[in-house]
């Protein structure tokens, strides 16, 4: 038994770092993107498009990761993406998360007509496609970085006001928020001071995880061509035009998605780590 | 001979630990034995290891687990399995859970009949029927159709016995089948235990912490402490003069259920402290050995 | 009495959401600025005809009366016509409707039973290295989304092994016989299998892209379920009967252990037709999700209006569905 639970957390551990190894990346990589780029990553040059990367015949030095149909370098691309990409996924995921929480929290421990209201709102969210819906917005508010914090933000919040709503019901039943009111605690003090701590965890696991959607979803805009520019390096830009040429040059497609699909396992997985470190059972 | 032989069985939890220590008991054809112990004296797990229903966690380290002649646990695993499952039985220790809350009651009687034994259905359920009735429940037909929920435990429990005897089995464990019913339904419950196994003949190997209950029931008893076997004797014997003193302590704690103003007198400490010791000489023997 | 009362309860409510739904995305998408109908005349039209224009569709009218026009309409079954298509709405959506819930059935289908056989196989094989694996394949399926795995199919098997198709719902050569539009079902009532084979080759891709989160929720759900039925005591005395592990998982665990996962699947199989609107897209496959991202990209008000409404009601009776089949599927419930 206890072989096997040391196991588990072993095979966890090593999880949460090879996560947060190449979260470290991404960061160094948004970071330094100017200094350690190649080439311009906006450079377009027709002679020079559809380059295959560095192993196959035909690549061109500099070029480590081919080109794309106009010519421009794939790595640099990636390196500036993950500049857009990391914005997106701290300022959306942060900004949802403050908002839903806050709802959440109220609708769970104040009850009465805030949580008809918050729920009702939420059970029309949940009636919704929410990429429909992130493109509806989008539509109507306008391509750009901000637009996509705010249609994220606009749509994600319920993920967070759920799961949160339904633990803070199940935290204010316990004794110890009663013995909180008998000492004279407010209704606010409880909120943030007995209940968001006992919150906190669903709270981090889930932050991390809508910071992995919110990089899909600007991925997902990319591809409707509703993203920030079509110029912009975008991860979710590369793979639209990835798409239209995968015959012909697949390289475009490969490493932009294997970068988002990495990066979206490890803000899952990191979330999945958070929450073994966090819980008091297996801690 | 006997039908059940149990030779010197060892059984060990993975992680370290043991839970029986070299048991050895006989159960003849037809007869009633008790097994008595403490909780955590390893009396249900010789049930188990006859049954095959060890926990995962737990291993037979050695020994032999003879029935009717063939060593069980020489046999291959699904070889074992069909041969328990045609001469052995179990009654359960908590009717609320021992039937599958999804089935209907008449299936859960009949499926070993007709998948093991290879009976045709009607003649199952035929079988079902009077079995029901022997156990003296009330239309047969409607509870057959019945699912679990819609009985009280005592039914169930009857239920269970019912099913335990389907097969003709030579051998039942009852597994403390009285510990989680009222104690009005207890009585009876126990009556019909000892009922349906005149009846049908069978052996009967009875787990239970109360020696009150045993010796109505019981023809022979094991006293079980750590998982080893302190004294084996038949009924009468034991309760005129046990010869372990750790049985004598039992016996006094036990409240004699003719003067329910007796009371419990615990086992005293110094009687523990002894058998301890003892539990830990046969240890140090068998690492000799 | 009860269960009446809670259905039309259950009906009252989903009312109450589909009309929120409808005045938001009535307002959202009429703060579009520019007029969606200038976009539609060449580019000499004069100020008079797009006033026309707007009149003929009542865009001039304020949002309150271009509401309350539009909710009668719905009311008796009209949804409106469509702006770039000229046709009725009603009539457009549900021609993209059976593509959308074939694709999706199907997806649903091919999660059950890939989650269903992992659950079982990590249940049968519990402690071992196959239900690590198991466990590794869970996890990862269930954290990336469909989106993502439709393009890593797309590599696989539409480039690197191109087996199966990744584009449109039907080679568009094949002459078909259909009268419906649910192309799956007929080709097989109508035993053209050449159709049949063709359709599926189509579809499996967006299908399994959609299928592999779900799937992995399934899986872990399941097995978690069966881990915690398997210790009890009706399993036990199953296998004192004489049955064997496969046995007593498949008859005794399963039946107890999927009732929970069920109530889960629902929820998320509204996740799943959700996710059609982009993997549609993604495979150019012609159902309501593709329809919808155009009617936005060309703002046909009343088609966006007509999509969202029917993916809603959808949505609610999907999970109205899979109350009404848990009641069913319970004996506790069915005799109570």
């Amino acid at each position: 038994m206890l072989d096997g639970r040391g196991a588990v957390r072993r095979r966890a551990g090593v999880r949460l770092w090879l996560s947060a190894l190449w979260l470290g990346l991404l960061v160094g990589a948004a970071l330094l993107a100017p200094w350690i780029a190649p080439k311009d990553p906006l450079a377009q040059d027709l002679f020079l498009g559809r380059l295959p990367p560095f192993w196959m015949a035909g690549h061109e030095p500099g070029y480590h990761l081919g080109t794309d149909s106009l010519g421009r370098d794939v790595l640099s691309r990636i390196l500036h993406g993950a500049r857009i990409a990391l914005v997106v996924a701290v300022v959306a995921g942060s900004v949802t998360c403050l908002l839903g929480a806050a709802l959440g929290l109220m609708a769970g421990y104040l009850r009465g007509w805030v949580d008809v209201v918050i729920s009702r709102f939420i059970d029309i969210w949940m009636a919704f496609p929410p990429v429909l819906f992130s493109i509806l917005l989008i539509a109507v508010i306008g391509p750009g970085l901000g637009s996509i914090i705010l249609a994220i933000v606009i749509i994600d919040w319920t993920r967070f006001a759920r799961v949160v709503r339904a633990e803070a019901m199940a935290q204010g039943a316990m004794d110890y928020v009663a013995s909180a009111r008998v000492a004279g605690r407010g209704r606010i003090g409880i909120m943030l001071r007995e209940i968001l701590p006992n919150v906190m965890p669903t709270i981090v696991v889930l932050l991390t995880l809508e910071m992995g959607i919110a990089v899909i979803v600007e991925a997902i805009l990319s591809f409707v061509n509703l993203s920030i520019s079509t110029d912009d390096p975008t991860w979710g830009g590369m793979i639209a035009e990835g798409r239209t040429s995968v015959h012909q040059a697949w390289w475009v497609l490969v490493f932009p998605l294997v970068t988002l699909f990495l990066t979206v396992l490890s803000f899952s997985q990191l979330g999945e780590g958070l929450k073994d470190r966090f819980d008091p059972v297996l801690r | 001979m006997s039908y059940l032989e149990i030779d010197r069985l060892t059984v060990r939890l993975k992680g370290g630990g043991t839970l029986l220590r070299a048991v050895s008991l006989q159960v003849a054809a037809g007869e009633v034995r008790g097994l008595v112990g403490e909780s955590g004296a390893g009396k249900s797990m010789i049930g188990k290891a006859v049954l095959g229903i060890l926990p995962r966690a737990a291993e037979v380290v050695s020994g032999r687990i003879v029935l009717d002649g063939v060593d069980l646990l020489t046999l291959p695993p699904a070889e074992r399995r069909r041969r328990v499952g045609a001469s052995c039985a179990l009654i359960p220790q908590d009717p609320l859970t021992a039937l599958n809350p999804s089935r209907r009651i008449g299936p859960q009687i009949t499926d070993r009949l007709v998948d093991i034994l290879r009976w045709n259905r009607g003649r199952a359920e035929g079988r079902a029927r009077e079995l029901l009735a022997e156990v003296h429940i009330p239309d047969p037909d409607r509870v057959m159709r019945c699912y679990p929920h819609e009985l009280s435990g005592g039914m169930r429990q009857r239920i269970l016995i019912a099913s335990a005897f389907a097969a003709e089995p030579k051998l039942i464990v009852a597994d403390e089948p009285t510990t989680a019913l009222d104690v009005t339904v207890q009585k009876q419950i126990l009556k019909l235990i000892k009922e349906m196994q005149l009846r049908h003949g069978t052996a009967l190997l009875f787990v239970s912490h109360d020696l009150g209950v045993v010796s109505k029931v019981c023809q022979s008893l094991t006293v079980l402490y750590a998982g080893m076997v302190l004294e084996d004797a038949g009924i009468g014997d034991f309760f005129r003069a046990p010869r372990h003193p750790y049985s004598a302590a039992l016996l006094a704690a036990t409240p004699k259920y003719t003067d329910p103003t007796a009371g419990l007198i615990p086992v005293p400490e110094a009687v523990l402290a002894a058998v301890r010791a003892e539990v830990a000489a046969a240890d140090r023997r068998a690492g000799h050995v | 009495m009860r269960l009446l009362q809670s259905v039309l309860v259950r009906l009252a409510t989903t009312a109450v959401t589909l009309f929120g739904l409808a005045v938001i995305v009535f307002v959202v998408i009429r703060v579009v600025p520019g007029n969606p109908v200038a976009m539609m005349l060449p580019p000499g039209a004069t100020e008079a005809d797009v006033a026309r224009l707007s009149a003929l569709y009542g865009l001039d009218k304020s949002i309150f009366q271009q509401f309350l026009i539009w909710a009668g309409g719905v009311l008796q079954g009209d949804f409106g016509t469509s702006i770039t298509a000229r046709q009725p709405v009603l009539e457009l959506v549900l021609g993209r409707l059976p593509a959308t819930l074939e694709l999706s059935i199907m997806a649903l289908i091919i999660a059950i039973v890939i989650g269903g056989l992992a659950a079982l196989t990590g249940t049968r094989l519990r402690g071992t290295r196959v239900e690590g694996g198991i466990d590794v394949a869970n996890g990862v399926a269930l954290s990336v989304p469909d989106f993502l795995w439709g393009l890593v199919l797309i590599l696989l098997f539409g480039v690197l092994m191109p087996v199966f198709h990744i584009s449109g719902r039907v080679t568009p050569s094949l002459e078909l016989p259909f009268v419906t539009e649910f192309y799956l079902f007929e080709s097989v009532v109508r035993l053209r299998f050449d159709l049949w084979s063709d359709i599926v080759a189509h579809m499996f891709m967006p299908a399994l892209a959609l299928a592999i989160p779900l799937s992995a929720i399934i899986g872990q759900l399941l097995k978690q379920s069966l881990k915690e039925t398997m210790h009890l005591d009706y399993v036990t005395l199953s296998r004192t009967k004489g049955y064997g592990e496969t046995h007593v998982i498949l008859r005794e665990a399963l039946p107890n252990a999927a009732l929970p996962t069920l109530t889960l699947v629902g929820v998320q199989f509204t996740f799943l037709i959700g996710g059609t609107v982009i993997i549609e897209r993604l495979f150019s496959y012609e159902g309501l999700g593709n329809m919808a991202i155009d009617a936005v990209i060309n703002r046909d008000l009343p088609l966006i209006q007509g999509i969202v409404i029917l993916f809603a009601v959808i949505f609610t009776g999907v999970n109205l569905f899979v109350d009404m089949m848990y009641a069913a599927l319970n004996p506790r419930l069915r005799h109570a």
